[in-house]
C-alpha cells in the first residue's frame, strides 16, 4: 500500500469518484471533496501529497481560490488544476498562483500516470531528505550540543578526554554560545555524571550572599542566618560546581575560592569545623580573562589554577555552517513546544539567518526562531519570519539620532533604560542584546537608578 | 465456498469468454461461473464522446453481484472511459465485486492493424487477471512482467504475462483466506 494521500476536488460526482478509484487502483490513499470549502477543512486536517482540483466550480470559491488557500496551510502542495475549457488566461493565473500543472480533461491516462509518478517520486526524496537530515543531526549532536564546525568538534574530542579527570576545566566564550552545555556535557559524559550537578551564577549575587551561597553558613553567622545551610560545594559533593560568570566575583571570593580549589577544604561562613569535598570545579566566563588578569582585576593564581584545561567556545559567526542545523533543530523543538505545525524554512529565510552577525548567538538564534514561528503563519518560515533581523538593523541605524551635548554616560543610561524597558526588565536578554554579562549591567542599573518593570 | 463470475455486455467471441473463465479459475483457483448475457451498455454512452462510461457500467453490475460472488467480471466490446481520462482499459471497485475489461483497444484492428485474434485473447485474459485482481483488494505491482501492474496501453499489456508475481500470489491468498 502506498502511503501517499491524494485529494480530488470536484462538483462532480462521476469525475471525482471516477478519479479517485483510479488513483486507489494505484495504491494511494484518495479523499474527495466537492467543494473548495470542503477541500480546504480537510486540507487543515491532512497535508495531502497532490491535490487535483477542478477549476470551475459553482458557488462558493473556485479552482483557483481553492488552490491559493490550501497553500497558505502547505506551501509545498503539488496542485493540478483540471479544467475541460483550457483558456490562455486561466493556465497562466493558475500557473502563476502556484499550481503544479493544468491540465485539460480528458486527459491521455498515460500521461496523469506519469505526472503522478514524477511528482512522487519527487515528494519521496524530499522525505527522504528530511529523514536523512534527522540522521545527521543526530549524527552532529553531543550532549544536546549540536554543530558540524571543525572548531566544535576539536572541543567535543576534549570534552571526551577531560571528562573522566577531576582536573579544573576554564570555559570561555560570548554570551549565549553554550558555555553550559559544555559544562553539563564534560559532566554527564564522565564518572561523575550519577552525582550532582551543580549551578551557580556568579554574578547573580552580591558577594556576601554569594559566599554563604558557596560555602554554606552556620545558625547566626549573620543577621538573616536562622539556620545551618549548606553551600554549594558540599551540595555537589562527588559531582560537579558549575561557576558561571566567574570574572565577576570579588577578589576576597577569589582569594576563598583559590583555597578551596588548592586544598579542597573550606570552613562554612560562622563556622569552625574544616569541610572537605571532592568536587569537580567548571568555571565559564565571558570576559577576557587573560586581560583582567593583565589590569589586575582577576588574580593570576586563579586563573591559572582555573585554567588547567581551557576551551574557548567559539562565536557562531565564526562557525556560520551551524546556522541552519542548528536552526532546523530549533524550528523542530520549539514548534513541537508552542503546538504550532512549522516543519521547515524556506531559503530566503535561511539567507537571511545566515547574513545576520549573531551577537547573542545560538541563545539569540534560538529567540529568533522562536519569534518567527509564533508569526509565521503557514508550514514554512519565510523570509518575511524572519525579516525584523534586517529591518531591526536598519531601524536602529536609522533611527540613531545622536542628540547635541550628550555625554557617554547618557548616552550609556539612555540605551541601557531602553533596553530594560524593550525586554520588560528581562535582564539575560536585555544583556545578551547589549553585549554584556548580567553582573555589569545590573551594575549599571545600580549606577543609574534605573528601575526595572 | 464463494465463486467468481462473469459475464458478457453485448456481444463477445466465445473463445474470449472461454479463455477469460480458465485464466481466472488457474490463477484466483476459484470456481468461475457465467451470468446470461447482458444487452450492450447503451445506458452509459456518452454522444459527446462515443464512448461508454465504466462508473455508469460498474453502478449496474453492483446490483447484478449473486450473493456468493466473490467478483463479478463484465466483458464489454464497447470502448470505456472516465471523464477525466481519453480512455480506460477496464476498472474496477477496489476490495468489492464489481469490475469491467473492455476489449476494444485490445484488438489489433482499433490500431488500423490486421485481426490477430490470439494476441486479442492473450491480452483479454491479462486484463481480466488485472481487473479481477483490483476487487479481491490488490492495487497495481510495481514488476511490469506481473498482470497487477499498470498499463496504459497495449504494449504494456503485451510486456506483461498471465501469471501474478509471487509477491501478488501472497497477497491474494492472505485477502481470500478473509473473504
Amino acid at each position: 500500500m502506498n502511503h501517499w494521500h491524494i485529494m480530488v476536488v470536484d462538483d462532480e460526482e462521476v469525475m471525482r469518484e471516477s478519479l479517485a478509484a483510479w488513483l486507489r487502483e494505484d495504491g494511494y490513499n484518495v479523499d474527495t471533496a466537492v467543494s473548495g470549502g470542503e477541500a480546504i477543512v480537510k486540507a487543515t486536517h491532512l497535508d495531502y501529497a497532490i491535490y487535483f482540483i477542478d477549476l470551475k466550480m459553482p458557488g462558493g470559491i473556485d479552482g483557483i481560490e481553492t488552490m491559493m488557500e490550501i497553500r497558505k496551510i502547505h506551501p509545498d502542495a503539488s496542485i493540478i488544476i483540471v479544467t475541460a475549457y483550457a483558456t490562455v488566461d486561466t493556465a497562466i493565473t493558475a500557473m502563476k498562483e502556484g499550481a503544479q500543472e493544468y491540465i485539460v480533461k480528458p486527459c491521455n491516462p498515460e500521461e496523469i500516470s506519469l505526472l503522478v509518478n514524477r511528482i512522487i517520486r519527487v515528494k519521496n526524496l524530499q522525505r527522504e531528505n528530511s529523514i536523512l537530515r534527522k540522521k545527521l543531526t543526530k549524527q552532529y549532536s553531543f550532549h544536546d550540543i549540536l554543530s558540524k564546525s571543525p572548531k566544535m568538534g576539536k572541543i567535543f574530542d576534549l570534552v571526551r578526554d577531560v571528562a573522566g579527570l577531576r582536573s579544573t576545566v576554564l570555559i570561555q566564550g560570548e554570551s549565549g554560545t553554550g558555555k553550559e552545555l559544555i559544562a553539563r556535557a564534560i559532566h554527564f559524559s564522565g564518572d561523575r555524571a550519577a552525582k550532582p550537578f551543580i549551578t551557580v551564577s556568579c554574578a547573580a549575587l552580591p558577594e556576601t550572599l554569594l559566599e554563604s551561597e558557596l560555602f554554606g553558613h552556620e545558625k547566626g553567622s549573620f543577621t538573616g542566618a536562622s539556620s545551618q545551610r549548606k553551600g554549594k560545594f558540599e551540595m555537589a559533593d562527588g559531582g560537579t560546581l558549575f561557576l558561571d560568570e566567574i570574572g565577576d566575583i570579588s577578589s576576597k571570593l577569589q582569594m576563598d575560592l583559590l583555597r578551596v580549589l588548592q586544598e579542597r577544604k573550606f570552613y562554612r561562613v560562622g563556622g569552625t569545623e574544616e569541610i572537605e569535598v571532592d568536587v569537580r570545579v567548571i568555571a565559564a566566563t565571558n570576559l577576557d580573562l587573560d586581560r583582567a588578569v593583565r589590569e589586575g582585576k582577576f588574580r593570576d593564581d586563579l586563573f591559572y589554577r582555573l585554567n588547567v584545561i581551557s576551551i574557548q567556545i567559539p562565536p557562531l559567526r565564526e562557525r556560520r555552517e551551524d546556522v541552519p542545523l542548528l536552526a532546523r533543530s530549533f524550528v523542530e523543538r520549539i514548534s513541537h513546544e508552542l503546538g504550532k505545525k512549522v516543519n521547515g524554512i524556506s531559503e530566503g529565510a535561511l539567507r537571511i539567518l545566515m547574513d545576520h552577525e549573531w551577537p547573542g548567538n545560538v541563545r539569540e538564534l534560538e529567540n529568533t526562531i522562536e519569534r518567527a514561528i509564533v508569526t509565521c503563519k503557514t508550514t514554512i518560515l519565510s523570509d518575511e519570519d524572519v525579516e525584523f533581523l534586517i529591518t531591526g538593523r536598519d531601524q536602529g541605524k536609522a533611527a540613531w539620532n545622536v542628540p547635541a551635548n550628550i555625554t557617554l554616560e547618557e548616552a550609556e543610561r539612555d540605551i541601557i533604560t531602553a533596553t530594560v524597558e524593550r525586554t520588560h526588565g528581562n535582564i539575560k536578554e536585555a544583556a545578551s542584546i547589549l553585549g554584556i554579562d548580567r553582573s555589569t549591567l545590573y551594575d549599571r542599573l545600580k549606577k543609574y537608578n534605573v528601575q526595572r518593570e | 465456498m464463494k465463486s467468481m463470475y462473469i459475464v458478457a455486455l453485448g456481444g463477445i467471441e466465445e473463445d474470449i469468454l472461454t479463455a477469460i473463465e480458465h485464466g481466472l479459475r488457474q490463477m484466483y483457483g476459484h470456481e468461475v461461473k457465467r451470468l446470461p448475457s447482458l444487452p450492450g451498455p447503451e445506458y452509459a454512452f456518452d454522444p459527446q464522446r462515443g464512448q461508454y462510461s465504466s462508473a455508469h457500467i460498474l453502478r449496474q453490475l453492483v446490483a447484478r453481484v449473486p450473493p456468493d460472488a466473490v467478483s463479478l467480471l463484465a466483458i464489454s466490446s464497447q470502448d470505456l472511459f472516465i471523464p477525466m481520462l481519453s480512455f480506460v482499459l477496464g476498472q474496477a471497485q477496489l476490495g468489492a465485486p464489481a469490475a469491467v475489461v473492455s476489449v476494444a483497444r485490445l484488438r489489433q484492428e482499433f490500431y488500423g492493424l490486421p485481426p490477430n485474434p490470439s494476441l486479442t485473447l492473450a491480452r483479454a485474459v491479462k486484463e481480466a487477471v488485472h481487473e479481477v485482481g483490483h476487487t479481491v483488494g490488490l492495487t497495481h505491482c510495481a514488476d511490469t512482467g506481473c498482470p497487477m501492474s499498470l498499463s496504459n496501453n497495449v504494449r504494456q499489456v503485451d510486456a506483461k504475462g498471465t501469471e501474478l508475481c509471487s509477491n501478488c500470489i501472497t497477497l491474494v491468498e492472505e485477502k481470500t483466506r478473509t473473504v
